[in-house]
């Protein structure tokens, strides 16, 4: 072994015996600064032959590689370890913060109402909105309603003290959301109207005084009774899946003429009832001024408190109405 | 109205099949099965008994021993907690393994010690009635012996009953022949009326009453006979099993008739005791103003001039049209002699007096949807009479027939393309025709013509119009045989912008952890007043409880009845906010309350930092304009630590903290933060506009100013003053800290703020910052007792 060898071999040595950076790093003047061996012999190669220069400086610089490789190799060792011991001492348990996330939650009503808004908007409809409190016009007369009809009574109505006894009240269904945007939109017409309305049901399990409907409504030139089959039942299958299947049985509502329920079949072929439709009253079209000889239009609703109940198979619709953070943070 | 197989059958005998196929029929013609019961069934085992002997149980108060035969002739024991029977009634009676129709087993117990050997049973308990309360007592109504079995002594047959739900627009099928003729026309069976026949005595009814319709628009039609020998008793067994299926109770042999005939033909009918009425002389005419009468219900009601009521020859009234009659000319149990009134109403005149009154009736039912007016009416008569009859009545020969105002029945002319256009059908003339006739519209079709001539037959008094027949052609046709197509809208369906930004209202609520309520908007008294805000919300005429009579003026009270909620169930602290309407006295429109959505944030355990960083929260999603806070107290809040929300220039809202007072009075512990802003009016106004402005790509620099403030001097006062100062190139202003005390003048406080300078093209020099720096420190001073620490 020569000499460069050796000292080559005693640096790498003290390198591998460094046990952290700081201590590596103090030898570094000693092993490759200008008083190392390995400097000074360099310096020195001048006092040799000429003939052995040429040998004596491959030698040293063979020797400076070494250590530096050995300088290196063992650094990248000990800021490794370094890193594995600094960074174990800032271990996490992620679990302990999986608990009580910070974010609120949107209303069960409001979600379902967002997701039939969109499957609607998808479909080409707007969103109207109107009063939650309504004079008789719209409430019933527009609507087909004279004041002596008996399905007046069938709806429940909560009445407001202003006007006559009787005249303002609060909405008993949606629909008098149709006839305002009759009266202002020249048709074509294609709109849904979710929204709050009003009921006199006293509170349990199954009702509430205050809840929320949808609404839909479509006047155009030629629109059908197969039209209105066809639209119920594409939103039913693109919201509850395209597996649900849909009939109309003939009813009644004063409003619409012909009159249907429509149902909605069930996983063990069972029919469940979801709303009413039909095609526009033309007495309902006169009285928003649309032509019925030009224009036809059908109408939908149903409940969407119904539908959130449904879905989540709430036991008591009041919760929705609680306000309770243990229901509200459910979903 | 329920209908009974059999007696659909009395007039479609063809009517058959799978009874919950047939349901599904009835469904399909709109007549919804509510209910399906099969009767007659699981009543093996259930035989006639007599009752022996009643005695006390020697050991029970609420039980008493029964010795019955039960067959055998000898004395069977029984404890039963009925009281109702006497020594001698025959009862139903369930001997020892019968399975009753709940499925429960009849077994041999003991009842505290004394043997129980089977059981007595209600009608309810064997379903041959809804009497529940007391054994059924069947004395009187069989011939069999005891031991005979129920089924036999009663006469009782296997039969499917539906309740359905009719809809207001079918009168027809306020009746079971209405409903048999529908559900014939569907199957495809043939419908008939049987021949309804009786003797007449010799006396003729035109020498006994006379009818004058003195008003034709309130009576259509008015038939009368009069019958004699009418003996008031039981009706027979059969008559009355009808009823009770049917959910009516058998009062007497002439009521349980008149009932009968309108259960069966749909047609209302009244008796007078002709005796009552002098002369036999009826007056239909409207009640004059201020009239009285004392209707069979004991109580007497005051009359509008639109009531329609039926006075006697000296025109005092002695009924009330179509709704009740009146007291005074009621049959009663030595009633021998009765005139028969079967009438046909103007359903509107009828409607409004039931409402009115509020006096609802299986008759008022019948004739506010429309009776039939037409042949059905004297078809009811003589069912009516044959039954009479039966029972030994002689009726009178001849029948009264005074008409009034029927509605028109001019033939229709419907367009066959109108009614596929409804529809979305293309069915032809013939096919058209023939679903009308099935169900008795009267149809002419020319060959090769566009229309129909359609004449409406009597018994739909609510079908008027093409639409009408469209309907009733769709409804034989069957609504799910019509093709499905979707309509393209030429619209793109889309949210309005307010519809967009209210959402996004939501989502960035959501995101800074509140949760979204939704109460309902009714206040109780004292809410109003508890929270601070005056009581001037509109009431409701008819509420359903005090606690919801109100409806609210600020969503203020919702939230805190919820806090309050919350709390007593030992969760929180909450966040809430709600988007939703209130509603304050009517302005613009007097009849309609001036009605507003709103949103409101709150948060319990918060101080009033919290709702002013929810409104930056907002301010920053919508990018509002301008935004400022103004001092202010409002209704309810604490008095220094609120706010009104300026926002270009308008008051939209308010935030801050809730009054300590109030919190207190909704029973709230620690403080509430609070913001609530007319949604409707700041997303109806300027927002969203954004505007570019390029990212400087030179250094900034910051630096750090302290004033001492008076309090009555705002900080965003000072932000603003120091902007104007600071010019184009201040390009933010941070208030970092807020200092009280020692080193700081009394009302004063320290207010730090951080200034950040960048010009856009160029790098700033010392001197210029240096030169923005004192005009921003002037500009801060120049509000009176401004300091720079």
């Amino acid at each position: 072994m020569s000499s460069y060898e050796q000292l080559a071999t005693n640096a790498v040595a003290q390198i591998e015996g460094a046990v952290d950076l700081d201590t590596l790093e103090a030898l570094r003047p000693a092993l490759l600064g200008k008083k190392a061996p390995v400097s000074l012999a360099k310096k020195d190669l001048g006092s040799l032959e000429p003939d052995q220069r040429k040998d004596a400086g491959q030698a040293i610089n063979a020797a400076r590689q070494t250590i530096e490789s050995a300088f290196t190799t063992r650094h990248a060792e000990l800021a490794s370890a370094a890193r594995a011991v600094a960074l174990e001492a800032e271990r996490l348990d992620l679990t302990e913060f999986q608990a009580d996330p910070d974010a609120g939650h949107l209303h069960l009503i409001t979600q379902s109402r967002d997701r039939l808004e969109d499957v609607f908007i998808g479909m080409g409809y707007t969103v109207a909105e109107g009063p939650e409190v309504e004079t008789a016009w719209y409430n019933f007369e527009a609507l087909n309603i004279p004041e002596w009809h008996p399905a007046r009574g069938s709806f429940d109505t909560i009445f407001v003290n202003l006007g006559e006894p009787e005249e303002v009240m609060l909405r008993s269904h949606t629909s008098p959301v149709q006839i305002r945007t009759m009266e202002t939109q020249e048709p074509p017409i294609y709109i849904i109207a979710p929204g709050r309305t009003f009921r006199t049901d006293t509170a349990d399990a199954t009702h509430l005084p205050a809840f929320n409907q949808i609404e839909g409504l479509v006047i155009d030139k030629g629109i059908t009774m197969g039209d209105l089959a066809g639209t119920i039942d594409e939103f039913v299958r693109t919201f509850f899946g395209a597996e649900v299947k849909t009939r109309l049985r003939p009813s009644y509502f004063p409003f619409t003429e012909p009159s249907a329920e429509f149902d909605i079949s069930l996983p063990d072929g069972s029919w469940l009832e979801l709303g009413g439709c039909g095609m526009v009253h033309p007495n309902v079209l006169r009285n928003c001024g649309i032509d019925p000889e030009i224009w036809q239009g059908f109408a939908f609703g149903f409940g969407i408190d119904r539908l959130a109940v449904m879905r989540y198979r709430l036991d008591d619709i009041r919760e929705l109405v609680n306000n309770d953070v243990r229901f509200l943070r459910q979903f | 109205m329920k209908v009974l197989l059999s007696w659909l059958q009395e007039f479609a005998p063809d009517i058959a099949g799978d009874p919950v196929e047939l349901g599904e029929t009835l469904s399909g013609l709109g007549l919804a099965v509510e209910e399906m019961t099969i009767t007659g069934q699981g009543l093996d085992g259930i035989v006639l008994a007599k009752v022996l002997d009643l005695s006390p149980h020697p050991d029970a108060d609420k039980i008493q021993l029964v010795q019955v035969d039960a067959g055998s002739g000898e004395a069977l024991q029984v404890c039963c907690g009925a009281f109702n029977m006497s020594v001698g009634d025959l009862i139903p009676f369930a001997t020892i393994g019968t399975v009753m129709p709940n499925g429960m087993e009849i077994a041999q117990r003991k009842m505290r010690g004394e043997m129980s050997n089977g059981m007595c049973c209600s009608a309810s308990e064997i379903g041959l009635g809804q009497d529940h309360d007391g054994i059924m007592l069947l004395t009187g109504q069989t011939d069999s012996q005891p031991g005979a079995p129920i089924i036999e002594a009663l006469g009782i047959t296997e039969d499917v009953l539906w309740d359905l739900e009719v809809n207001a627009n079918r009168p027809d099928a306020m009746s079971v022949s209405g409903v048999a003729r529908d559900l014939a026309a569907k199957l495809g069976v043939p419908f008939t009326f049987p021949e309804f026949s009786y003797t007449s005595s010799g006396l003729a009814v035109t020498d006994e009453a006379t009818i004058e319709i003195v008003d034709p628009t309130l009576c259509g039609r008015f038939l009368a006979r009069t019958i004699h020998d009418v003996e008031i008793g039981t009706s027979p067994r059969w008559i009355q099993q009808r009823l009770i299926a049917l959910g009516m109770r058998p009062i007497n042999s002439v009521v349980d008739i008149s009932n009968y005939v309108m259960l069966e033909l749909g047609q209302p009918n009244h008796t007078y005791d002709l005796g009552s009425v002098p002369g036999g002389h009826i007056r239909v005419r409207r009640a004059s103003e201020g009239e009285n009468i004392t209707t069979l219900d004991g109580v007497e009601r005051t009359l509008l001039p639109g009531d329609g009521v039926i006075a006697n020859r000296d025109d005092l009234t002695i009924g009330l049209a179509g709704v009740m009659g009146g007291l005074d000319s009621e049959i009663s149990d030595t009633t021998t002699s009765v005139l028969l009134e079967l009438a046909w109403w103007d359903p509107p005149s009828i409607s409004r007096t039931i409402k009115r009154l509020n006096l609802p009736s299986e008759a008022g039912t019948r004739y506010r949807r429309g009776a039939d007016w037409g042949d059905n009416m004297p078809r009811a008569l003589d069912r009516f009479c044959q039954l009479i009859s039966e029972s030994g009545a002689a009726v009178a020969g001849g029948t009264i027939d005074a008409s009034g105002t029927t509605p028109d029945r001019t033939p229709l002319p419907v367009r066959i393309a109108k009614v596929n256009g409804v529809l979305g059908t293309d069915l032809d003339a013939q096919t058209m025709s023939d679903h009308l006739r099935s169900i008795g519209f009267k149809v002419e079709a020319a060959s090769g013509a566009e229309n129909l001539t359609v004449t409406i037959p009597t018994w739909r008094w609510d079908t008027e119009t093409e639409t009408d027949i469209a309907e009733e052609v769709g409804r034989m046709f069957g609504f799910d045989n019509i093709e499905r197509t979707v309509p393209r809208s030429e619209i793109i369906g889309h949210l309005t912008d307010y519809q967009k930004a209210r959402r996004s209202v939501r989502a960035a609520l959501v995101g800074a952890g509140c949760d979204e309520i939704q109460p309902m908007p009714f206040l109780g008294p004292g809410d109003l007043a508890n929270a601070g805000m005056p009581e001037d919300g509109v009431t409701l005429t008819n509420p359903l409880v005090q606690e919801e009579s109100i409806l609210r003026t600020s969503l203020l009270p919702g939230h805190l009845k919820a806090i309050a909620y919350n709390q007593s169930h030992r969760s929180g602290p909450v966040r809430f906010f709600e988007i939703g309407h209130i509603f304050m006295a009517p302005t613009d429109n007097p009849l309609l309350p001036d009605e507003r959505e709103y949103l409101a944030v709150s948060a319990s355990d918060s101080e009033a930092p919290v709702a002013v960083q929810l409104l930056g929260l907002l301010d920053g999603t919508l990018a509002l304009p301008n935004v400022q806070l103004r001092p202010s107290v409002p209704n309810g809040m604490h008095p220094t630590r609120s706010a009104d929300v300026v926002i270009a220039g308008k008051i939209r809202g308010y935030v801050g903290e809730v009054d300590p007072d109030v919190c207190k009075a909704f029973n709230i512990d620690g403080r509430v933060a609070w913001l609530e802003l007319d949604l409707e009016a700041v997303l109806n106004g300027p927002h969203g506009n954004r505007k570019y402005s390029p990212v400087s790509k030179y250094p900034s620099s910051d630096i750090d100013l302290a004033f001492e403030v008076p309090d009555s001097i705002t900080a965003a006062n000072i932000a603003g003053a120091m902007r104007k100062g600071g010019g184009k190139q201040l390009a933010s202003v941070e208030l970092f800290d807020t200092y009280r005390g020692s080193g700081v003048a009394d009302g004063a406080r320290s207010l730090a703020f951080r200034l950040r300078f960048q010009a856009t093209d160029r790098t700033m020099t010392d001197d210029e910052i240096g030169e923005l720096r004192a005009g921003c420190i002037t500009a801060a001073q120049k509000q009176k007792g401004v300091k720079l620490r």
